[in-house]
């Protein structure tokens, strides 16, 4: 039996970047918003004891209950998909900030060709470049187009960076300058120009100067203590919606934030939202709050599943390719890197920031022609300094073992004379690579698990080949005592792979037949409820995503906030 | 009552003088004097041994953390020798017996994490293709002593002895054999036992020290890490090498 509050204007399900954003903009324009959000409140206090490798990294203190709720996995449709049980590659974010908090903070923009991708491939390379497996779509929306929200949201951040040439047009140059060059950048900056390459610094929302934003909210500058990923930053010089939009909201007194709330159904009737049915997940007690807007900011993951436990839009099946919700679910591809290794020499690899790095543009996107290769898209190339911490790395060369007096002696020797050059590649979409509702598992409250049918692609693979030689190559250029390089993409394995880049699954687009949301990210099929995050990538890009989660959370509040005023309609 | 009583001492001896000779700090006699200390014998001992006199050298206060709220007596002895092979004392520095690994793991199997509290624990355990996430029922603390009673199975049938009782060689023997996974601990294979401890030893060897392990962060001191400082502005554009005393979460307090 659950409480039935009284109605508002707007609730959003979910208060990190994209949740945060929305209930700025909405709150700042006038707006009653109620937000609800699964974990618990937040502020720069709770991460004061933060710098705590074992709490934050290995048990996952920032991240998501998987006793209450996880997912299950299998590699294609004919296997049983077996439950995440306990954390390995995904780092999913609780909380308010949710993911925002415990982010590195690398926030780059996607390039021009990525949101033309189907046009601009077809156009250069035929029809037939990628197999119809691969369903390759346009975004629905233009670089030109989305460019003025990645500036407000690159202004709110602050983010420090340098323009790249090679990248898309900005109408702005960043709002701070880049972080500092460390030596070891240094020495990968003098290879990659040797090599005719156009090094730059990684754009960052670890302030490398203090910084006042629009909204009025001062920051000071990175101290580069190196807790960066899996930790919250207590000096606030990383952007957090915890220090950025979620305080501006509660200032304007329209803000009212529910923590400790689970929302378990969104209530419709097929064509429109009512509002959304949560649970206390302290007190066990279930409240109905009902909305003129229901406005979904969970991550990806939540975001696919709470619309298929609703009932809300049409369901992605992989043998006829129709309907939509689950579909396109890509990851990221990070093998193809050569690690350095030094007899000699010893580098401050023990400080840094989660967004310190250092990459070439040359191999992104279509950057390079790709007549001759079997893949489209690529990859970032880049050597990071995020800190090494001791109980994650632990570099040895190969043949050594993992344990004994060899494995200490080798650790030791090189805790602090490794270096690494990185890919971190785009990922493709394939009609078997999608995202269900489990049919045998189910969460705390009784809900199916999300299911996800994810493998590399053989685009993919051969990606991660032609990557693995480049950074091979400028790893020979910077000079080391020894190299060793990951040449191959092993197949997916959950627990395993080392990115959490989790796209798809609510994709936009301009035909309702193949995608579930338009460019304000408005529900084709329910007009009053708007699914906002990475799921509305059609495919994942080599770059970090939230930099583009951002600008599309910005034009989302903006259609928002039309579609309140306007009482209702398809906003294109 | 008597009988057992004797018997726990001659046990707590044996296995102290085992503990020393693992450990290699008995080497050269150093620390011989202590094998009167108690039998975990962290600080204390030392502050048995300090003339009274020198008030200069004030010994440091016992370590409180350094005592079982999970483990029995013997499970602790095996855990302290089967982390030392993993992480041994060398010339870099002390191993996993002395930096308190076993009193760390002790603390973890006690914690929530022992009883895998944030781990999702419902539905059906099927086994897992090569490319899933194996699908164990067993919790984390109850794995870990199954493990435990493991090794001195295994080293009984191949040496005719406990593990504690082996020389470093059979040990490694043992460990690798465990590694490999023959071995099954009640129909689960010991390669994920000895995963889980080989993971549990290296974050003992470099956790903060309030977990119990990386004993006066000896861990960190050998691979120049400088723990959870607030800042490295001067290091991070360092051409040089800047080797920092390393500080722990204690230092935050009061910020």
């Amino acid at each position: 039996m659950s409480t039935k509050l009284p109605k508002v204007p707007a609730v959003i399900v979910g208060m990190g970047w994209a949740g945060g954003i929305i209930a700025s903009e909405l709150t700042k324009a006038g707006i009653k918003v109620v937000g609800i959000e699964r974990g618990k409140e937040r502020t720069t206090n709770d991460y004061l004891m933060g710098h705590d490798e074992l709490r934050f990294q290995h048990r996952t203190e920032l991240m998501q209950d998987l006793s209450k709720e996880t997912i299950t996995h299998r590699n294609h449709p004919n296997m049983r998909a077996l439950p995440m049980r306990s954390y390995g590659t995904f780092i999913v974010g609780d909380g308010v900030g949710g993911a925002g908090s415990h982010w590195n903070g690398q926030t780059y923009r996607f390039l021009p060709y990525d949101f033309e991708i189907k046009s601009l491939t077809e156009e250069k390379y035929g029809a037939n470049k990628l197999g119809s497996e691969y369903t390759l779509q346009d975004w629905g929306i233009t670089y030109d187009e989305i460019e003025p929200y990645y500036d407000t949201f690159e202004k709110m951040a602050g983010i420090s960076g340098e323009t790249v040439e090679m990248y898309g047009h900005r109408s702005n140059p960043y709002p701070t300058g880049p972080m500092v060059k460390t030596p070891t950048f240094e020495l990968f900056e003098e290879a990659t120009k040797k090599l005719g390459y156009h090094p730059y610094m990684l754009p960052s929302a670890n302030l490398s100067e203090n910084y006042t934003n629009p909204d009025g909210i001062s920051r000071s500058a990175c101290q580069y203590c190196a807790f960066c990923e899996n930790f919250g930053c207590e000096y606030g010089a990383k952007a957090d919606p915890v220090v950025t939009v979620i305080p501006v909201a509660k200032e304007t007194g329209n803000l009212d934030l529910r923590t400790h709330s689970n929302v378990t159904r969104i209530l419709n009737d097929g064509t429109k939202a009512t509002g959304v049915v949560y649970v206390n997940t302290i007190t066990g007690e279930e409240f109905e709050q009902p909305a003129d807007v229901v406005i979904v900011t969970s991550y990806v993951f939540n975001n696919v599943r709470l619309l298929l436990n609703s009932n809300l839009g049409t369901p992605y099946n992989p043998e006829t390719g129709e309907g939509s919700i689950g579909k396109n679910y890509c990851y990221q591809v990070s093998a193809g890197a050569t690690t350095l290794f030094y007899e000699d020499k010893e580098f401050n690899n023990y400080a840094g920031a989660g967004a310190l790095g250092i990459e070439i543009p040359d191999f992104a996107g279509d950057n390079f022609d790709h007549s001759d290769v079997n893949f489209i898209h690529g990859s970032g190339i880049r050597m990071t300094q995020y800190g090494n911490r001791p109980i994650a790395i632990n570099q040895v060369p190969s043949g050594t073992s993992s344990w004994g007096s060899e494995f200490k002696k080798q650790s030791i020797k090189y805790a602090n004379s490794t270096l690494q050059v990185k890919s971190q590649g785009a990922s493709m979409p394939h009609k078997d690579n999608y995202l269900d509702l489990d049919p045998e598992y189910k969460d705390a409250y009784g809900m199916p698990l999300l299911r996800m049918t994810y493998d590399y692609t053989e685009q993919d693979k051969e990606l991660v080949k032609y990557m693995s030689k480049v950074t091979r190559k400028i790893a020979e250029e910077i000079g080391a005592d020894h190299y060793e390089t990951t040449e191959e993409q092993a197949a997916f394995n959950v627990n395993v792979d080392t990115n959490t880049h989790n796209t798809g699954g609510v994709i936009m687009g301009v035909d309702p037949k193949t995608s579930a949301v338009n460019s304000y990210l408005q529900m084709w099929e329910a007009e009053n409820v708007f699914v906002i995050g990475a799921s509305a990538f059609p495919h994942n890009s080599s770059f970090n995503p939230t930099g583009t989660i951002g600008a599309l959370s910005y034009r989302a509040s903006e259609g928002i906030i039309k579609y309140l005023k306007d009482g209702g309609g398809s906003l294109v | 009552m008597e009988e057992s009583e004797k018997y726990q001492l001659d046990e707590k001896g044996s296995s102290r003088r085992k503990f020393l000779r693992n450990s290699g700090v008995a080497a050269g006699g150093v620390v011989v004097g202590s094998v009167l200390g108690g039998l975990i014998g962290f600080g204390g001992e030392k502050q048995q041994h300090e003339p009274a006199t020198e008030p200069e050298h004030v010994a440091p206060a016992a370590n409180p953390n350094a005592a079982l709220m999970f483990f029995t007596p013997d499970q602790y002895q095996t855990t302290v020798a089967a982390t030392e092979r993993i992480f041994p004392a060398d010339e870099n520095g002390p191993g996993a017996a002395d930096l308190n690994v076993a009193i760390y793991i002790d603390h973890q199997l006690a914690s929530p994490w022992g009883i895998n509290a944030k781990d999702y624990m419902l539905g059906a355990f099927y086994k897992a293709e090569a490319t899933q996430q194996e699908q164990i029922r067993i919790l984390r603390k109850d794995l870990f002593l199954l493990g435990l009673k493991g090794l001195d199975d295994y080293s009984t049938k191949k040496f005719d002895s406990k593990f504690t009782s082996l020389n470093a060689e059979q040990q490694d023997e043992v460990l690798t054999d465990f590694e490999s996974g023959d071995y099954k601990l009640s129909g689960l294979s010991s390669s994920i036992f000895f995963e889980l401890l080989r993971m549990l030893t290296i974050e003992g060897a470099y956790a903060d020290p309030m977990y119990g392990g990386n004993k006066n962060m000896e861990g960190w001191a050998m691979r120049k890490f400088p723990g959870s400082r607030m800042n490295y502005n001067n290091e991070v554009v360092s051409k040089e090498f800047i080797e920092l005393e390393p500080e722990s979460l204690q230092s935050h307090m009061g910020h």
